[in-house]
């Protein structure tokens, strides 16, 4: 490990807030990722039923 | 009207908003993952050691992003909750409602950040301060936003009530920024003052800022593809709409 990244006694407490703060602004983008998918799904499913009942 | 103006309200067109706000957030996307790369380079290897605080004052470089993005995101939320009531304009409820789970988890994360860094600075995890209490009281603004804006069915009555509900909680924002000032608090004062000196060192200031510039890049980039899936649900029985995803959905 870098000399620079040894943070002694306070390794806890900085390590604890940078991994939180990583952990939600990495979680947060994939989760909408994945609901943005749905959503377009969902529509398209809703949008190609709709075109075969007015057939 | 000369064509050298952008006519903003051709925007306010969900339909228009839509493909700009894809561009946006790649763009926002991208300049986000340099600062914050270089923010955090900054933060771990430029910035000296404070002689007070030992390592465990890097904290700050999360920590003030956070919170300051927590109480801005706050402000232009409710900024475009009161440009919809004025001007009906549907897309602005959106924004607000694109921009909200950001804010909150910024605030969550000062809060967090806060607390692990108060717990080797003043050794407690938790003060009733009141800035630590107003900003509290502004995680549950967000929250209370979000419950209140999913509970009404009706979309247009629900952006509505919630706008106002976002316009009252706006006097919040000054409290917790002026806190350490009028109350005699455990938080310690402003690190940026904006009639003083900074009582930083510079490379530490450079590293906030530019962390601060990526968190607000960040927000952008996300509140733009957040806004994006909330067109979509909310026009879902739009021609475009019904078009755009089929057509997607052909390709994929």
């Amino acid at each position: 490990m870098p000399e620079a990244l040894d943070m002694g006694k306070h390794a806890l407490y900085v390590w604890g807030s940078f991994g939180a703060t990583a952990l939600f602004m990495i979680a947060e983008p994939l989760l909408l990722r994945a609901r943005s998918r749905n959503i377009r799904k969902r529509i398209a499913r809703m949008a190609r039923l709709d075109q075969e009942v007015n057939q | 009207m000369s064509s050298r103006f952008i006519n903003w309200f051709k925007f306010s067109s969900p339909a228009t908003f839509y493909p700009l706000a894809s561009k946006i957030a790649w763009v926002s996307a991208l300049v986000a993952v340099v600062l914050i790369a270089i923010g955090l380079y900054m933060s771990f290897f430029v910035a000296p050691t404070d002689y007070k605080q030992g390592e465990g004052y890097r904290i700050i470089f999360v920590h003030v992003p956070a919170s300051w993005m927590s109480m801005f995101l706050y402000v232009v939320m409710a900024g475009w909750a009161a440009l919809g009531l004025v001007f009906n304009t549907r897309l602005s409820a959106m924004m607000a409602q694109a921009i909200a789970p950001t804010g909150a988890m910024f605030a969550f994360l000062s809060l967090w950040t806060g607390s692990f860094w108060g717990k080797p600075m003043w050794g407690t995890w938790w003060v009733w301060d009141a800035r630590i209490t107003s900003e509290l009281i502004l995680l549950f603004l967000y929250l209370g936003y979000m419950a209140l804006r999913s509970a009404i069915d009706d979309p247009r009555r629900g952006d509505r009530a919630s706008a106002i509900l976002l316009m009252v909680g706006v006097v919040n924002v000054p409290i917790i920024y002026y806190s350490v000032k009028w109350w005699n608090t455990l938080h310690q004062g402003s690190t940026i003052k904006l009639n003083e000196q900074s009582s930083m060192d510079d490379t530490m200031l450079l590293a906030m800022l530019i962390m601060t510039l990526g968190f607000w890049a960040y927000s952008i980039a996300v509140a733009m593809v957040r806004v994006r899936t909330i067109i979509l649900e909310r026009e879902r029985s739009s021609k475009w709409v019904k078009q755009l995803a089929v057509g997607e959905n052909r390709d994929a």
